[in-house]
């Protein structure tokens, strides 16, 4: 496909929708919708300038901290968990009930045990994000392929070398899997610890303009949200199809055939 | 006793008066299943000596892959010995190397063709420049010069053997095990792997024991051929292949002696389909 | 291939191999893990009863249970469960037929599936849960609020999976079917529907999954009903033991949908799996 139509499929629709909010909008004052002149306004008024180093900088640097503790943390104790059969059957029940508790319950947990902080919605991000990076971690290892295993024991590596050379990369997809899910709940729960006890960040600002029927200021938080996540999804792809480029290009290969 | 008697009647063959390489002796093994144990494999007693070429055929469920893998110290058996040099194999031993016949699953997909070859000799500790050596002299060997660069799954499956030949071969081990490697690559490619083999294993002097159910295949490359019974197996034969050493598809698949040969293996191993070709 | 099925392929446990390989290791893993349940809940009760933690932070495993004991016999739990699963299933539901819907029509065109790709893959990432505000200005605090959140976020967990299904429909299978003269109907109800289902399926198991989260996160932060709410209402309320004993209920809740929707999920890919099983034999 040329550059061009490229182009054209990727802001048709996109421009099709706005035209369409736009031509609604003019006639009538709805009271729930702003126009798109409204909404560019407000964003730019009120995203742009104090209030980005004052909330969403500190929001966007615990949510990073966070979801990183979490993917590192996951990463380390599903890679032990996955290896040896006798942890990995003491804990598969409790992580199982572990994992369908709904992150969002933690916080009125961690309030209580941490008290409403910084380091609260750090924690909160941590302990809810880590279990998809932690569970399929250890599904990877656990699945790495026998006929690879047996390779690698024919040729001596072990421990360590083995780990990084052949466990690793091997379960890499299913953890890249993990690390994306674990992004999501890191953004829901970096929300969620904000809107629920908080007096900064963009969880608590959005709630604010909405208490207070700040409408276009509420649409453009909505908005500035949406960018966060689009923008961590986008940078999540490039460095996952970096690094994961040869199992897209054995993928493709497959297909092929 | 297992089927040692054959190799008695063999004529002045290189290998009479090599020394014992690999020894495997009354190999046996018992699978505990929910409906109960099963003898996969009674009794495998057998020699390889240094620089032999020997293959190993029997009808399907044979436990030949069960034997290979005893004998590459990945499976414990449930009795009886495998020698390397006279040292008992208990885990895979270094001068031992296996190609698998899943090359797709052998070889690291995250890493290059290069890489590949290169990294049991990482492992094992040998130098930067030597490694470099090592590898395209093994590359060069298969004729992979060209592909050293690229991913495995950009290559075609007769290709990636190679790849698995290569790091076989890079490693320098005393025996190479090879656990029906061609069976899954197209009739054409198979035959080029085949010379492949021969030629690599008489310039590098390696004992091979290659393990396949096809039976042209077996006569075609082996100096000996040993023939597995129905499990519960045991050697059913110990087979002398006195073909020419200068081999070649053309000529020696359609000498007389050829033919004799092969319908000699077909018939133990119609035998041992049956049942009958086991003699206690 | 060579059939010693009945071998265990090597596991790749720690690196020296052990000599037993005996089939039957050691210790059941179903024993390990009820061991591994009771030795949580014995910590849980040491940590608590040896004064590393405050019971007014973190009550002993004993007084947790014993409060959820107490407040399942009461209707006001009751009502709050049924609640949460109402939301849940009708958010699913929703969610759930408009993706599989959309989803077959948008994958089986090229065109639209070109087309809308930009506009999925960036609304896709939008946490669901700025759309509180929103929600809370359209409904109040009703179980309308919560369902805008469930059914916005399931919905694209079921769409991306039912787009990836339609697009894996095995090309040779369709020329095959083409050239036997199968309209499109035809194709989609013998072809495409039966090579999308397993999509479908992980679709419906992970949209579950995220209707459950969304159902409790939307009762927490606007109210309205449900489990959610009566924590929400237990921790300003300062009842921290009946906190705890409903956040393990989410848990349990959480547990039991999951067990239900992988039983669905077995029984609608019995024919699937049973159909591999005999092609790799």
């Amino acid at each position: 496909m040329t550059l061009v139509k490229k182009t054209a499929y990727a802001v048709g629709l996109p421009l099709a929708l706005i035209a369409l909010w736009w031509a609604l909008s003019r006639n009538t004052t709805n009271f729930y919708v702003p126009t798109p002149n409204e909404l560019f306004t407000a964003f730019v008024d009120t995203w742009i300038g104090e209030r980005f180093r004052t909330d969403v900088l500190p929001s966007v640097a615990r949510f990073a901290v966070g979801t990183g503790l979490a993917i590192v943390l996951g990463i380390a104790a599903g890679v032990w968990i996955g290896s040896v059969r006798t942890v990995r059957s003491l804990l598969e029940p409790m992580l199982e009930f572990f994992r369908a508790i709904p992150p969002p319950v933690l916080v009125p947990i961690l309030i209580l045990i941490i008290g409403a902080n910084d380091r609260m919605k750090v924690m909160v991000i941590v302990v809810g994000a880590v279990w998809p990076v932690l569970l399929n971690t250890i599904e990877g290892v656990r699945s790495v392929d026998s006929v690879l295993l047996d390779t690698a024991r024919t040729y001596g590596l072990r421990g360590a070398t083995r780990l990084r050379t052949v466990i690793l990369p091997s379960a890499a997809p299913q953890i890249a899997a993990g690390v994306r899910q674990s992004l999501a709940i890191g953004l829901i729960l970096m929300v969620i610890s904000e809107m629920f006890a908080s007096s900064s960040g963009l969880g608590f600002t959005i709630v604010l303009f909405q208490r207070s029927f700040a409408i276009p200021e509420m649409w453009s938080g909505i908005v500035l949200l949406g960018l966060i996540g689009v923008a961590v999804s986008v940078l999540f792809q490039l460095c996952e199809r970096r690094i994961l480029h040869w199992y897209y290009g054995q993928k493709e290969v497959q297909h092929g055939r | 006793m297992a089927g040692n008697s054959a190799t008695v009647a063999s004529d002045a063959h290189q290998g009479t008066d090599a020394p014992v390489t690999l020894s495997v002796r009354g190999l046996q093994k018992i699978y505990s299943s929910d409906t109960g144990d099963v003898e996969a494999v009674r009794d495998l007693t057998f020699d390889l000596r240094q620089g032999e070429l020997v293959c190993l055929v029997g009808p399907s469920g044979c436990g030949k892959t069960t034997l290979l893998r005893c004998i590459a110290g990945l499976l414990d058996p449930t009795s009886g010995t495998v020698e390397l040099d006279g040292t008992k194999v208990t885990a895979p031993p270094k001068k031992m190397a296996v190609v698998f016949q899943e090359y797709g699953r052998s070889l690291f997909a995250w890493m290059t063709v290069r890489q590949n070859v290169e990294l049991p000799l990482k492992t094992a500790g040998m130098g930067k420049a030597e490694r470099k050596a090592a590898v395209e002299k093994a590359l060069h060997a298969v004729g992979l010069d060209h592909a050293a660069g690229s991913y495995p799954w950009q290559l075609s499956g007769g290709m990636q053997q190679r790849v698995a030949i290569a790091r076989a071969v890079a490693y320098e081990p005393e025996v190479l095990l090879m656990d029906e490697p061609f069976a899954a690559v197209d009739a054409q490619t198979r035959a080029d792997l085949e010379d492949l083999i021969r030629t690599v294993w008489k310039e590098l002097g390696v004992t091979i024991l290659f393990v396949t159910h096809d039976i042209d295949e077996s006569v075609y490359l082996g100096e000996r051929v040993l023939v597995l019974s129905n499990s519960p197996t045991i050697v059913q034969e110990d087979l002398t292949i006195d073909l020419p050493a200068e081999r070649d598809q053309l000529t020696t698949r359609s000498m007389p002696r050829f033919t004799e040969l092969r319908a000699h293996v077909y018939e133990q191993i119609q035998k041992a389909k049956r049942g009958t070709g086991a003699t206690a | 291939m060579t059939p010693t099925s009945s071998a265990p392929p090597s596991t790749g446990t720690a690196p020296p191999p052990s000599r037993s390989r005996r089939r039957g290791t050691a210790v059941p893993s179903g024993l390990l893990g009820a061991a591994g349940i009771a030795g949580f809940l014995v910590t849980w009760e040491l940590v608590v009863r040896s004064g590393l933690v405050e019971p007014q932070y973190l009550p002993a495993a004993s007084t947790v249970l014993a409060e959820l004991a107490s407040i399942a016999t009461t209707a006001a739990f009751w009502e709050a469960v049924g609640w949460t699963l109402r939301t849940w299933a009708i958010g699913l539901a929703v969610s759930g037929a408009a993706a599989i819907v959309l989803g077959l029509v948008i994958g089986s065109s090229r065109f639209l599936r070109r087309a809308t790709h930009s506009t999925v893959e960036f609304l896709r990432p939008i946490p669901s849960v700025a759309l509180i505000p929103l929600a809370v200005l359209l409904y109040g605090t009703s179980m309308q609020a919560t369902l805008l959140l469930v059914v916005y976020a399931a919905f694209w967990q079921v769409l991306i999976q039912v787009l990836y299904g339609v697009g894996d429909v095995d090309p040779v299978a369709d020329d095959t079917a083409r050239s036997y003269g199968l309209g499109w109907t035809a194709r989609v109800r013998y072809l495409v529907w039966p090579s999308a289902l397993p999509y479908v399926m992980t679709g419906v198991r992970l949209g579950a999954a995220v209707a459950l989260i969304l159902t409790i996160t939307g009762e927490l932060v606007i109210g309205g009903g449900g489990v959610g709410t009566q924590i929400a209402l237990a921790q300003s309320g300062g009842a921290v033991p009946e906190m705890y004993a409903l956040v393990v209920t989410t848990g349990l809740i959480g547990v039991a949908i999951n067990l239900l929707v992988r039983a669905v999920e077995r029984r609608a890919l019995r024919w699937h799996v049973s159909v591999r099983r005999e092609a790799v034999a």
